[in-house]
This record gives C-alpha cells, structure tokens and sequence, in this order.
C-alpha cells in the first residue's frame, strides 16, 4: 500500500513538473550549454557550416580592446550603481517607514520611477540631458553661468550619465525590500535600546542595518544581476558611444551577434558574462555569508 | 534639551526625504508637463502656459501605436497565462510529492534566476528561427512562461498550507488535482496577485528580447514600438516624443496611482519570500 502510494507520487511528481521542465530546458539550460558548444566554432555563413576553432574566440576576446572597454565599463558601472542605490534605497525606506508629513506622497515619487518601462525613462532623460536647453543645461547655466554640455556625447561623461538614471530607476525598487525587512524589526529591540540611552543613529548602526544584512544580500544579488542584465536605457541614450564609452557587455554581445551577425564570437562572450555572474554570485554569497545575521 | 535636538533631526529628516521626493518625481513631472503644453513652451516654464491635447494626438496619429498596445496586451496576457498554468503544477509537485530527483530540477529551476533568458538572446534567436516563429508574440512570450520565479514564489506559498486540508479533501474524494484546484489555489490567492503584478509590468516594460525578436508592425510591443518612434529624430518635437513616451507608460502609472497599495505590496511580498 505504502510502496503503491510512493510509486503514484513520483509519477503524479513527474507529470506535474513535465511541462514547466520542458520550456525551462528548451528556453535556458540547453540554449546555456549550446552556447559554450557554439562557443568553440566559427559562425556558420551561407552555405559554410561552422567551423571548430577550439580556443580561437577565446583569444580573439582576449585581445578585443573593446571587450576589455565594455568589461571595465560594466564593472565601473556596477560600482557606481549599486552600492548608491542601495544606500539611497535604505534612506527611502527608513524615512518612509518613519512618521513623515505627506508619507504617501514621498513613498509614491520614490517608487514610481519602477513601473515606468526603462525605454520609456531613457526618452524622459535624454531630454533632460540635450546639449543647450536640456533641463541640465538650463539649471546649470541659470545657477552657475556654464557653458551648454554635452553629457552622453562625451567619453568621460556618457557612462556616468547613465549611473544617475538607472541609479534613479532602482533605489525606488530597492526601498520595496527594505521596507518589508524594517516592518518585520520587532520595535522592542529599538525601545530597549532607546531606554539604554542610544541615539538614533547608535540604533541605526548596531541594530537595525545589521538586521537588514539578509535584504542587503538579497538586494546586491538582484542589484548585480541587473547591472549585467538591463541595457534597454542604452540603445535610447547613446547607443553605446561615443566610441564604446557607455557599451556595456550585453549590449556588445547584442552588436555583435545581431548588428555584425557574428553569433560564434557572440557566444564566447555571452560565456564570459555567465562566468563573470556565477563568480559575483558566489563570490557574495561567501562575502556575506560571515557578516548575514539569520533569525 | 534632547527632546529639542530630537525635533531638530526629525525636521532634518523630514527635509530631507522631501527634497529627495521631489528630486525624484521631477523628470516625470517634467515629461507630464512638456507633454500637455505647446512645442514652444517646451524648454520655457511658464506656469500659465496654455494647456493641450495635441501632442498626444500626433503622437497617436504618427505611428501605430493602437496597434502596438494591442500586440502587448496580447503579449502580457499570453504569458501570465501560462505562467499561472505552468508554475503551478509545478510548484505543487515540488512542495507536495516526493520523487527522485527532486532536488536536483529544484535547483535547475533555481539556476534560471541567476542564468535568465535576457541573457541566452544569441541561442534563443536561433531557437526561434529554426521553430519559425520569429517575428509572432509566441516568439516573445516563450522564453519567458517557465518561469524560476514564479515556481519559486508559489512553492513557498503551498508549504505552508497545512497538510491537514490537503488530507481532508483527499478523504472526500478530491483527486490530486482536485486538491490543488479547490485548495491550494484558492488560498494562494495573494500570491497569485503579487506575482500577477510583478510579472504584467516587467513584460510590460521589456526591450530587448522583443527588439531582437519582431521586426514588423503587426508583432512589436509598446516599448519597440516607442523606441522606433523616438528614433526617426528628424522632425519630430521632443512634445511630441514625451506624449508618446507617457502613453506607453501610462497604463500601468495609472493602475499604479490607483492600486499603489498594492502595488507595493506585492512587490514586498514577490521580495521577501
């Protein structure tokens, strides 16, 4: 009886899971594998099948100045965009979660930038950062007297550019997390340590932030994921120029693989951006892992 | 003494996350303006700057975008569908039944939030052409109904409905889908909702897929259809470009004004989990 009722859960276990496998296999397992296969050979042209090159894309990538450019501009933009948004993000949701005149207002500007479709929030800045009478301009001439800028037309600002609109794309979504992770602080940990004598910022420091490390860790894995992952604002704002300068990796393996249809090198550098994931990925884990307080 | 240096910080703090709420509210504040007045007001703020509705009509008028509102319509619809069908059965099959191997495609669902399709565009390209469905809305929708996520989510919701009522309807005679459609659906329902949300804005809101994946009118969804739009420079008044950028948006900033309640919270409970 109990061997029958075992044998009738894995069949019931398998065919419940059978269609969601199928399409999860077909659409990010096996496309994962055939890209490190496809990795290793030429791109298929016409009538020319594809080659086996063994490590050759692997050493066209490694001396591809513009895949070491893009490599240092994702992880420039990384670090611009991460730990300011996560900081920001935390603000928001400590002041949000606070007794705030026109809570509900600040809570809506903070979030809204969330729902707007990134496409949609590069156009909104794009004209915010036009040469001359971009609102930028506008304000920095009005306040200081400088001159008209061209903010995503120059190598050394385009990328930066680009930080502050994400930054101001993501804080919002962060503070979502952050405010659940405040609510569930039980407030007897704060009172006790009120009645101690702590100041606010004494509270904030030993013991609401270490108590939020788990968020942290949930919210710089996604935040890291993300900076790899959303490049929708770059094809509006400077299509990743001027001369590379605001290309980050996916967007090259976009170029490369659907401007230049060169799907082999393609694949090899979409492998250099799984690795590069699963390292960050691991890599926090570990990081974390000592400093995470669980409950 | 220290109730007057309390009073002075929460008035700091008050400032503070004023100044940065409307820091943060201003470019759309600014798009929403440039939108509803004349071309010539566009770079001059004039607080009685006559109001219009003519940008949004030669927005409407200088591009399909009826037509791209009903392909992402179709889009969203098509794939929260067989989200809720697919990650159901199998989010009951993980928090429920015992087999061998369970563990093992647990964690191959795990890794897809770490390896996502965003990512797999060149070999799910290829995919496509070889099923001959580049250039449709399945094409757009495929890559993303079996989603980790989503199983995720639900998994954790089914554990922790108590095996007693999962026991009682089976002693009435509920087969195994009897019981996830009369009691674990229905008390999942939340879940359903919060992942409903999450999932209509982020498909709502994707680029590059659908960029690489339509080339035609018939199949782009709003935000392709926008970036087309907004790319075609020569002519077109920045008014113009913003009226079309909010009418993209604006579907889902309006639900959003009107349920933000719950907006946030399902995305706080998608979150935590």
């Amino acid at each position: 009886m109990k061997a029958t009722r075992f044998k009738r859960d894995w069949i019931h276990g398998w065919l419940l899971l059978l269609p969601a496998m199928v399409f999860l296999f077909a659409f990010t397992h096996i496309p994962a594998v055939t890209t490190l296969i496809n990795s290793f050979y030429s791109t298929p042209r016409g009538q020319r099948p594809a080659r086996f090159l063994g490590l050759d894309n692997y050493e066209r990538m490694l001396a591809d100045p513009v895949f070491w450019k893009v490599l240092w501009n994702n992880l420039w933009f990384a670090l611009g965009t991460i730990p300011l948004s996560i900081a920001l993000a935390i603000a928001m949701a400590l002041w949000v979660n606070d007794k705030l005149a026109g809570r509900g207002f600040v809570r809506m500007a903070y979030f809204t930038p969330t729902v707007l479709p990134l496409i949609a929030v590069a156009n909104i800045w794009l004209f915010f950062y036009t040469p001359g009478f971009g609102l930028f301009d506008q304000l920095t001439r009005g306040l200081f007297g400088w001159p008209a800028s061209n903010y995503l037309g120059d190598p050394d600002t385009a990328l930066n550019a680009i930080i502050v609109v994400t930054v101001w794309k993501e804080a919002g979504f962060f503070m979502i997390f952050y405010l659940a992770a405040l609510q569930a602080i039980p407030v007897s940990l704060k009172e006790a340590a009120q009645i101690e004598g702590a100041g606010r910022w004494t509270i904030f420091w030993r013991i609401t932030f270490p108590l939020l490390m788990p968020t942290t860790l949930f919210v710089s894995i996604n935040a890291v994921i993300n900076s790899f992952r959303l490049v929708d604002h770059i094809f509006i704002l400077t299509d990743g120029g001027p001369d590379n300068a605001s290309s980050l990796l996916l967007f090259y393996i976009y170029e490369t693989a659907f401007r230049y249809w060169e799907t082999g090198y393609a694949a090899t550098l979409t492998v250099a951006l799984l690795v590069l994931l699963s390292l960050l990925a691991i890599g926090q884990f570990f990081l974390f892992d000592r400093k995470v307080h669980y409950k | 003494m220290t109730r007057i240096s309390d009073a002075f910080d929460r008035s700091l703090n008050t400032v503070a996350a004023w100044a940065l709420g409307v820091l943060w509210v201003l470019p759309l504040a600014y798009a929403i303006w440039t939108a509803f007045h004349p071309a010539a007001y566009e770079a001059r703020f004039d607080l009685f700057a006559p109001i219009t509705f003519e940008n949004f009509v030669k927005a409407w008028e200088a591009a399909p975008f009826a037509r791209y509102f009903l392909n992402t319509f179709i889009l969203v619809t098509l794939i929260l569908a067989c989200q809720f069908f697919l990650c159901t059965l199998a989010a009951y099959a993980f928090a429920r039944f015992e087999f061998p191997g369970r563990n093992v495609l647990f964690a191959l669902v795990l890794l897809q939030l770490l390896v996502m399709p965003d990512i797999l565009i060149v070999e799910n390209y290829k995919t496509m052409r070889f099923l001959d469905l580049v250039d449709t809305i399945p094409a757009i929708a495929l890559p993303y109904i079996a989603s980790g996520f989503g199983i995720f989510l639900l998994r954790q919701t089914f554990m922790t409905i108590p095996k007693e009522l999962d026991e009682a309807a089976r002693v009435e005679g509920a087969s195994f889908l009897g019981v996830l459609w009369r009691v674990y659906i229905p008390l999942a329902k939340p879940t359903y909702l919060a992942y409903g949300l999450v999932s209509v804005s982020h498909h709502w809101n994707n680029f590059l897929w659908p960029l690489i994946v339509t080339n035609s009118v018939e199949t782009r969804p709003v935000t392709v259809g926008l970036s087309v739009f907004s790319s075609i420079d020569s002519g077109i008044e920045w008014s113009v470009i913003n009226a079309a950028t909010l009418m993209t948006s604006g579907p889902l900033l309006i639900a959003f004004l009107l349920f933000q309640r719950q907006f946030v919270q399902s995305f706080m409970r998608a979150g935590i989990k």
